[in-house]
């Protein structure tokens, strides 16, 4: 019996207890699911497993470019901040064992449900954008955890919740990605949703009038930005040279250094020491965090590749037909120039949320301050340009892309709270339905006991209700926001017919 | 023969793109491994790819490279696909 039960023990804690070999069984599950050959099935969990390894070593990188930036901001504004990175989160998460199992079988169970939501009601989406399902997982499970949700209970709702914004976020922005695309069958599959469809509202509104984006020529050397990993570098750069400036300013070189280590960062002024010393030492520092974010998604890239495929390819056989929802570069090809715009638009929105985030302070709202945070404003202000313009032209899409930039901010500053200690390790969830669903379902949780989850558990029924009267009422019957749009794609993009992928 | 599915971040339109392109190889009945990447490692990539496929706009941005590249306007087309990788490699 003895050894049976340290057999047991054995399995639970060193197999079963271990994040990457779960995520490589449930990569193995889905690949054996999709019917693919032993060869391929074995090769394909490994990678996966190795992908998490890989995730892991990244987040160390970034903590360890996180702690003189947390004393940077703190010494410079006099109040905690952050920038948001979703990669950098959900890696730093997933680096604790306790939570990282629960949001494996989350996603897992999670992703399923949402083929079967799929599959009976009119929300037929196939959300096929790995990563945020992922971070959705990852979001709903920290902050069910945080409230201390017994752990079953924690996968299940976070699946429950995973499973209904998979299908019912595709469903909202249906009508103004076929204003977009010129009514394609392909949908939204982001959890920046919110974000674009508030910039298809506010460039309807204020763009009466306003030429298409697409009608203008933009500079060229502003395209380099368009690489996630040199715009992460260069606003990193900035960042910790500016704070590292203004701390300096404020309080002199030598208390600066001082708090900076005290924070428990070593050599903080370099070899040569004193200010260049230091702004040399956080120029490396901003450096390894753009490197970190980079393996991150080396890691993210590596699982994803696996059980995206073998998903896409299992969902093909349960609900043929439906429509592919898509990460949001798919919106980028149908107006580029607005993609530049929104971004930079949404940068502004940004800072100025940051500013409203700083002046607030001094009031009522107990809030931590929240930096831009590049990729999250380069993919989801990207695409809030592109909605915004299909609305309302140029006006539109820099509104649109200002109204994304300040709701991510906003947002991240509100969801922080919920996540509780896990939450303030200097960055968070950057993609706005994160932020929305994350703090209503953190604060629901909060209530004691199972009351909790039913009431998570009720809302997202209630999603679902309203989500297919929405589909019914506006996207079957073709309602497009500000007019029909022309019933062919834009010049250069071929049409595609229903079902094609 | 290696190909490379590249686009932003190397997460979701690459791996569409990957997912797509392998259908149209075994369509096509070609024998090929389809990698995914992003944007800052495509360049170092490509030196040992044969094919890269990506969006126009991207194609612009990655520049001259060694492999021929093949840019695709609708990432879920399948018959685009099948079509551009006949010309290319059929």
């Amino acid at each position: 019996m003895d050894q049976l039960s340290y057999l047991v023990n054995w399995i639970a804690k060193d197999i079963f207890g271990v994040p990457a070999y779960l995520v490589g069984l449930m990569t193995l599950i889905a690949l054996i699911a999709s019917r693919k050959g032993a060869g391929d099935v074995v090769g394909g969990a490994l990678k996966a497993t190795l992908g998490f390894i890989i995730l892991g070593i990244g987040a160390g990188a970034v903590i360890g470019a996180l702690t003189p930036l947390g004393a940077l901001i703190t010494g410079s504004f006099g109040v905690a901040g952050v920038v948001p990175t979703n990669e950098a989160i959900t890696a730093i998460v997933n680096d604790i064992p306790d939570v990282a199992q629960n949001i494996a079988f989350a996603m897992f169970i999670g992703v399923v449900a949402s083929l079967v939501i799929a599959r009976l009601t009119p929300l037929r989406y196939v959300f096929l954008t790995g990563h945020h399902m992922l971070f959705m997982a990852t979001v709903l499970t920290v902050v069910l955890y945080n409230a201390h949700v017994e752990p079953v209970v924690q996968i299940l709702v976070a699946a429950f919740g995973l499973a209904t914004m998979m299908v019912i976020m595709p469903a909202f922005t249906m009508p103004w990605m076929k204003k977009v695309t010129g009514n394609q069958p392909v949908a939204m599959g982001h959890f920046g949703s919110f974000g674009y469809i508030a910039a298809g509202v506010t460039g309807q509104i204020v763009g009466r009038g306003s030429k298409s984006t697409e009608e203008m020529q933009f500079p060229q050397g502003l395209r380099f930005l368009r690489d996630p990993m040199v715009g992460t570098a260069v606003a990193m750069i900035v960042i910790y040279l500016l704070l590292a400036t203004i701390f300096t300013l404020r309080v002199g070189e030598a208390a600066a250094l001082q708090s900076v280590t005290d924070a428990g960062f070593a050599g903080v002024a370099g070899a040569a020491g004193g200010f260049l010393g230091f702004l040399s030492t956080m120029f490396n520092q901003a450096l390894i965090f753009g490197g970190g974010v980079a393996v991150i998604l080396l890691g993210v890239r590596t699982i994803l590749g696996e059980i995206v495929p073998a998903f896409a390819g299992i969902a093909e056989r349960v609900i043929p037909g439906a429509v592919p929802a898509l990460d949001c570069p798919i919106a980028f090809p149908y107006a580029p120039n607005a993609v530049l715009v929104g971004f930079l638009a949404s940068v502004v929105g940004g800072l100025v949320g940051f500013g409203v985030l700083w002046a607030g302070l001094g009031a009522a709202l107990v809030v931590p301050l929240i930096l831009p945070g590049m990729i999250p404003h380069f993919f989801t202000g990207g695409t809030a340009g592109v909605f915004g313009n299909a609305t309302g032209g140029r006006r539109g899409a820099v509104a649109g892309g200002f109204v994304n930039g300040l709701i991510i901010t906003l947002f991240a500053a509100f969801l922080i709270p919920v996540m509780g200690a896990i939450g303030f390790q200097g960055t968070t969830f950057g993609d706005a339905d994160f932020q929305w669903f994350g703090f209503i379902v953190g604060n629901i949780a909060r209530i004691e006991g199972n009351v909790a989850a039913l009431g998570i558990v009720a809302l997202c029924a209630a999603l679902l209700v309203f989500a297919s009267w929405f589909q019914k009422r506006f996207v079957d019957t073709d309602w497009v926001p500000g007019g029909k749009p022309a019933d062919t794609p834009p010049a250069g993009i071929e049409p595609v017919a229903h079902g094609a992928i | 023969m290696k190909i490379l599915a590249v686009c932003g971040m190397g997460l979701g339109t690459s791996l569409i793109l990957r997912m797509n392109a392998e259908k149209a190889l075994k369509q096509l009945g070609i024998e090929a491994d389809v990698e995914v990447s992003d944007m800052g490692s495509a360049r170092a990539l490509a030196a040992t790819a044969d094919l890269i496929l990506t969006s126009d706009e991207l194609a612009e941005q990655l520049g001259p490279v060694k492999p021929k590249v093949v840019t695709i306007s609708n990432f879920i087309d399948l018959n685009e696909m099948v079509t551009k990788l006949k010309a290319a490699i059929g």
